[in-house]
């Protein structure tokens, strides 16, 4: 093949991508929390504030993990906060205290959030529940459940398992490293397993899934259940902070946090679009705030209200950077293109030809027919 | 709007119309059954409690279930009008409890307070329902997202603004509407307030709904490319019904406060009971279908299954779970039928160059 | 070129809700061969197409590849077979890579993961194989222009192993110096033995490629013919000459005030899509705009609609000047709309007769809309409506045309001095059609000005006193009605029909003499200054 290559307009270099204007973004937020801190008299990186970051990542980066999988097959999970509440629980009581137990715990919670989340999946996917419905649905079905049977802690964590929520190497808590464990393995799953692709292609356009043969239930249960895991393993985590399990702590409001971090690090609300190491990003922009907000003392209601603006405003920004250009003919001077001749086309033509309309047509009909 | 919930793109055209064509009639009105279908049900269980409780319907009794199933119905009126334009509004339930802190803290037991604060909160309701729908059509944010945020920053704005707990009190005169009604009616003993405001505004709903704004509103919600090309201007019609929603859930406001007092929890929730009404209704998400009736039916339906679960003396902290599975099996249900709506493929076009101009950001 | 046959259909029928769209199609397709599939608009191309590559099954007929017959009831099945088809709308995912999507659905795994650096290389052969380094595998498909992306598609294509590459107006998003790149890529694949059926309207590209040119016309295979054995006009007669098929309904006597008065002109129209657009219309006339896919026909209708608006040039309706920039303010003006695309863009389809009939009115005179919509009843018997549940009934039960019914029904409401019809007949029965046609008739008669935009040539020459015809985004050539289809074709096409030399470079003489960079038309009386129009001919 000593055949010239064939001269193509090279587009310049993309822009930086979105992850990497997240990390971005978190490094200027470090860099101006460390100032405004200074600027007090304190400093945001003592061992104890770095170690209270950390903390509070892990939490929240198990379940924006798990979201961010889901958001990414289009669907949403909001019964996350919930299925953490129930695994704290699941927990505590089959652990019982015995350390011989804790692989047993270990198990059936993760085993409990894993089937929850294969019921997500299978009603979002075989119902065809809005998945906002169908998740609300489930948290609200466990919320009953728990607030009828559990009214205070539940069971008991053995020390050796609390040790989860409290050792820590230097200033990075236990927990961290197995969430960012975590997180390398879901990054590792998207980037290296065919599921993985799918889910892309489920999220981003699911006719052009099902037209290159792939099943789109799959890759959307799978996320529901991998979701749902790691809602388990966040409850795992919060049953060994508190040492016992405790029914309310769906009330954290956990599962629009989580939301929040994924669409903060720039995954696509509507899917196929975005990845986990923007998520980790946005949980430790959440995570710097809250510290900063405690280091500052600022009102914890502020809080809120600062993150309801944040997430607002950040989808707001990604909405506009999702369109598109439709490619221009003329130019607003007026005069046309160079290149005469009969061939200079617009974009893709509103109303492709579709032989006598197929009207409502039977066959499947999705290839450029109704366009 | 959500995420699809379709996953499985079925890719067939419109397929389940044109093959069911073949019954038009029959199947138009298991359609629109969506009001019968309820207002079935909610028969069924005013039956069941009758058996349980037979002077149930002796005029007191029947009255307080009025009583207390009316914020409900003025909520889902409300919610009613922002899905059925095909959004979502889950700020209702914060917003609900902000008006009611809002209302403690400034009348604060003074009764010249009372008509001033509740102009001011409807001020207030107004201001949010603009800022959902501005910023959902506007900016193009879904509607899920905003209202979220919405529902983060009124939650802790309120509570900032008052130190964690609410504080002050509310007047005797605020009181009334939720508490008292018109005494010595005959048969029915006292006329609560909450029912005569409940009814009027329903009534209201269902003459705003026959205007052209609402067939606007339904039209849009149904098909918003259509709409925008026959000149409607979706975002200002799609603003109005957050506004709507927002002036429903200060009215409801009012009866809750009236009615259970002031507490930190007061609105929690609301937002999720409010969208299972509507939906047990037959009301659709994604819009375009559904009558307020069926709405208001399906809010009576909520509250009187919470009614008889009292009866039969199931905990109250079921409610939640029964509520879940209400409106999962109420969506699997709608979405059997929904097939007969347009398939996701013809409603989601990016591309299409009518999209950035005349519709909005949804699917 | 070997002789031996890779692909035989036979009798190919196919229907859709008992309209018949193939009629006993015959096509061989040979290693290496370019086949063109050319015809009108509705003969039946996409639909071939669509069969061969298991979108839509035949209802009768053969499909034989290597003489094994073959049923294909999946898109994959046919890939897997080595048949596979880039269609004019790209299945890509636009946030996915080259080769993430070159391989979607059938990644390349290595010991159970999938080996994202093997399938860059093996696209990158493939791109290689083409002549076309300039993709890199890694790009996502979004940064990539159409062209590309359209290489992408070929390159997924290829990488099927395919032997029959099928392509549906490929060039139709493509400048010239892409078409030049799209023709060596296809040179490259038939010297691999690969079998290209090509469907496209445009001579020039069909003369330059094919060895074998199938025309299909009404659904019927009028002829397969080798290129050079045939010329361009014969070609394109042999597209358009047609038993008469459907009689358009004479026009009626003009009655009304504004019989004969410009209703609405246009002088210099034009925004990113568009340039140099001006006409004229009288009340009681029809104006037919014409053109292929994409020339900018349905963009004319949007930009007077307000939908994304002229940013040059002025429009005048009644002799008052607009601008709307809202669909609300151009119906306010008087000038209304009929879209191509009932379902999506014409009916609110969960919704009543009489509530879609009512909505113009309600969003547009919210007011006035119960006083106007008393006429609505009278407009839908006069528009033939029949919808067996009365006006109460849900628009999605009814038929194509009886839809077309209301849609039209809404605008008449309105009281229209300028409709524009954009496909009023797609996909609608004859007896519907006749009906439509005849209420453009009655309209015109009344005094309406109307625009009828339509890619079906003999309901556009039927139907128009007379005819723009559109080539990219620009005037081509205006038309007196009752033009033949060749003429129509060649100023559509910008073939050599007849001595075709001015008609060859349109480009060259229309942007030497649009310097004007704002087209500032001058007056009125004028028309617009825009000099690749033609002078009108007021009827």
């Amino acid at each position: 093949m000593t055949r010239p290559p064939i001269p193509l307009t090279r587009n310049p270099r993309p822009r930086l991508d979105t992850t990497g204007l997240v990390y971005l973004a978190l490094v200027l937020l470090l860099a101006l929390s460390a100032a405004l801190v200074a600027a007090r008299g304190g400093n945001l990186f003592t061992t104890a504030n770095t170690v209270d970051l950390f903390t509070r990542s892990s939490l929240l980066g198990f379940l924006a993990i798990g979201q961010t999988l889901v958001i990414l097959c289009r669907s949403l999970d909001l019964s996350v906060g919930y299925v953490a509440a129930l695994s704290t629980v699941v927990a505590a009581t089959t652990m019982a205290g015995d350390p011989s137990r804790v692989l047993l715990g270990v198990g059936a919670t993760l085993g409990v959030a894993g089937l929850i989340g294969l019921a997500n999946g299978l009603v979002v996917t075989r119902l065809r529940v809005n998945p906002f419905i169908a998740t609300l649905g489930m948290g609200l079905v466990i919320k009953g459940y728990l607030d009828t049977n559990f009214q205070g802690p539940a069971g008991s964590i053995p020390a050796a398992f609390q040790a989860f929520g409290y050792t820590r190497i230097g200033v990075l808590p236990v927990s961290t490293l197995v969430m960012l464990g975590v997180a390398l393995a879901a990054v590792l799953f998207l980037r290296r397993t065919r599921t993985g692709y799918h889910m892309y292609a489920v999220g981003g356009d699911a006719e052009v899934a099902r037209l290159s043969g792939i099943r789109s239930g799959v890759p959307t249960v799978t996320a529901h259940v991998l979701c749902s895991v790691t809602a388990g393993v966040a409850g795992l985590l919060l049953a060994a902070r508190f040492g016992t399990g405790s029914a309310t702590v769906y009330s954290g409001g956990y599962e629009l946090e989580a939301i929040a971090a994924v669409v903060l690090g720039g995954t696509y609300l509507l899917g196929g679009r975005g990845g986990v190491a923007g998520t980790v990003a946005g949980v430790l922009i959440l995570a710097t705030l809250d510290t900063v907000f405690n280091v500052l003392a600022v009102d914890p209601f502020v809080k809120d209200v600062l993150r309801g603006v944040i997430v607002i405003a950040a989808v707001a920004v990604y909405a506009r950077r999702g369109h598109p250009a439709r490619r221009v003919r003329f130019p607003s001077g007026g005069t046309a293109p160079p290149g005469p001749g009969p061939g200079s086309r617009p974009g893709p033509d509103p109303s492709p030809e579709s032989d006598p309309d197929p009207e409502t047509g039977p066959a499947p009909q999705p290839l450029g027919g109704l366009r | 709007m959500t995420p699809n919930p379709t996953q499985d793109v079925r890719g067939t055209g419109d397929s389940g119309g044109s093959r069911r064509s073949g019954a038009p009639t029959a199947l138009a009105a298991l359609g629109r059954g969506g009001t019968a279908t309820v207002a079935l049900l909610l028969a069924l269980i005013f039956v069941v409690i009758a058996t349980q409780n037979p002077s149930f319907f002796e005029g007191p009794p029947l009255m307080s279930f009025a009583k207390k199933a009316a914020p409900l119905v003025i909520l889902a009126i409300g919610q009613y009008l922002v899905i059925v334009s095909g959004e979502f509004d889950l700020s209702v339930g914060s917003l609900v409890g902000a008006q009611v802190v809002i209302a403690a803290r400034l009348i604060d037991g003074q009764e010249a307070m009372t008509l001033p604060v509740i102009g001011l909160m409807m001020v207030f309701g107004l201001v949010v329902g603009l800022v959902n729908g501005l910023v959902t059509t506007l900016l193009r944010v879904p509607s899920i997202i905003t209202t979220l945020g919405t529902m983060l920053i009124l939650f802790g704005a309120v509570r900032y603004w008052t130190g964690g707990a609410p504080t002050g009190a509310l007047s005797e005169s605020f009181r009334v509407p939720g508490r008292h009604g018109i005494e010595g009616v005959p048969f029915l003993g006292e006329l609560p307030w909450a029912l005569v405001i409940a009814l009027v505004l329903a009534v209201g709903a269902v003459f705003l709904m026959r205007s052209p704004f609402g067939r606007s509103l339904v039209a849009t919600g149904d098909n918003d490319v259509a709409a925008a090309f026959s000149g409607v201007r979706v975002w200002r019609v799609r603003t109005m019904a957050f506004v709507g929603s927002s002036l429903m859930a200060t009215v409801a406001a009012i009866l809750i406060g009236g009615y259970a007092g002031v507490t930190a929890q007061v609105g929690d929730g609301l937002e999720f009971t409010a969208i299972t009404a509507v939906v047990l209704g037959g009301v659709v998400l994604g819009g375009g279908r559904g009558t307020v009736v069926a709405a208001v039916l399906g809010a009576l339906t909520v509250e009187a299954l919470f009614t008889l679960f009292n009866q039969l003396y199931l905990p109250s902290t079921i409610q939640p779970s029964v509520q879940g599975l209400i409106i999962i099996a109420a969506v699997a249900y709608a979405a059997r039928r929904g097939d007969l709506r347009l398939p996701e493929r013809l409603r989601r076009r990016p591309a299409h160059p009518t999209e950035r101009s005349l519709g909005t950001s949804r699917r | 070129m070997t002789t031996e046959l890779l692909l035989r259909m036979s009798g190919v029928s196919k229907s859709f809700l008992g309209v018949r769209v193939l009629h006993g199609v015959d096509l061989e397709l040979h290693p290496g061969e370019l086949h063109a599939l050319v015809g009108e608009n509705g003969a039946g191309k996409s639909t071939l197409m669509k069969v061969l590559a298991g979108v839509h099954r035949a209802d009768g007929g053969t499909i034989e590849l290597e003489g094994r017959p073959v049923s294909f009831e999946h898109p994959v099945q046919a890939q897997r077979a080595g048949v596979t088809t880039v269609f004019q709308e790209f299945n890509l995912l636009p946030e996915r890579t080259v080769a993430e999507n070159v391989f979607l659905g059938r990644e390349i795994r290595r010991r159970g993961l999938v080996d994202g650096r093997a399938m860059e290389r093996a696209t990158a052969e493939l791109l290689a194989e083409l002549g076309l380094e300039g993709i890199a595998p890694r790009s996502r498909v979004r940064s990539l222009s159409v062209a590309e992306q359209q290489i992408v598609e070929i390159v997924k294509a290829l990488s099927h192993d395919a032997r029959i590459i099928s392509m549906d107006e490929p060039t139709a998003a493509l400048a010239d110096h892409e078409v030049e790149v799209l023709y060596r890529i296809i040179g490259r694949l038939r010297e691999r033995g690969v079998a290209v059926l090509y469907v496209s309207h445009r001579m020039k590209e069909i003369f330059d490629l094919a060895d074998t040119i199938t025309v299909l016309k009404d659904g019927y295979r009028v002829d397969t013919v080798p290129a050079d054995g045939v010329s361009p006009s014969e070609l394109v007669r042999k597209m358009v000459g047609r038993p008469v098929s459907a009689v358009f309904p004479e026009r009626l006597e003009p009655h009304g005030a504004h019989v004969g008065r410009v209703r609405l002109s246009v002088a210099g129209g034009g925004n990113t899509q568009l340039d140099g657009i001006g006409f004229e219309v009288r009340g009681g006339e029809i104006l037919g705009l014409g053109g292929l896919q994409g020339s900018g026909r349905t963009e004319v209708a949007h930009a007077l609609f307000g939908v994304e608006r002229f940013t040059r040039g002025e429009v005048s309706v009644d002799g008052r000047r607009v601008d709307p920039r809202s669909p609300r303010q151009a119906v306010r003006s008087g000038l209304v709309l009929v879209t191509e695309d009932r379902k999506t863009q014409g009916l609110a389809l969960n919704q009543s007769v009489a509530a879609n009939g009512r909505l113009v009115l309600d969003a547009v005179w919210p007011l006035g809309s119960a006083r106007r919509a008393r006429r609505l009843p009278g407009i839908l018997s006069s528009v033939e409506l029949v919808a067996r549940g009365g006006h109460g009934q849900e628009v999605r039960y009814l038929s194509g045309g009886n839809q077309q019914k209301v849609v039209l029904a809404k605008w008449l409401a309105t009281e229209p001095g300028v409709m524009v019809l954009d496909e009023p007949t797609r996909g609608i029965d004859v007896g519907a059609k006749q009906a439509v046609y005849r209420l453009m008739r009655e309209l015109a008669a009344a005094g309406v000005a109307i625009v009828l935009i339509s890619s079906e040539l003999p309901e556009l020459i039927g139907m128009s006193d007379r005819l723009v015809v559109l080539r990219d985004g620009r005037v081509a050539g205006e038309l007196p009605g009752g033009s033949g289809e060749e003429a129509v074709m060649a100023a559509a096409t910008g073939s050599p029909h007849g001595d075709g030399s001015a008609a060859h470079d349109p480009r060259a003489s229309a942007s030497a003499g649009d310097a004007s960079p704002d087209g500032p038309s001058s007056s009125e009386e004028n028309g617009g200054g825009s000099p690749a129009r033609h002078e009108e001919a007021a009827p």
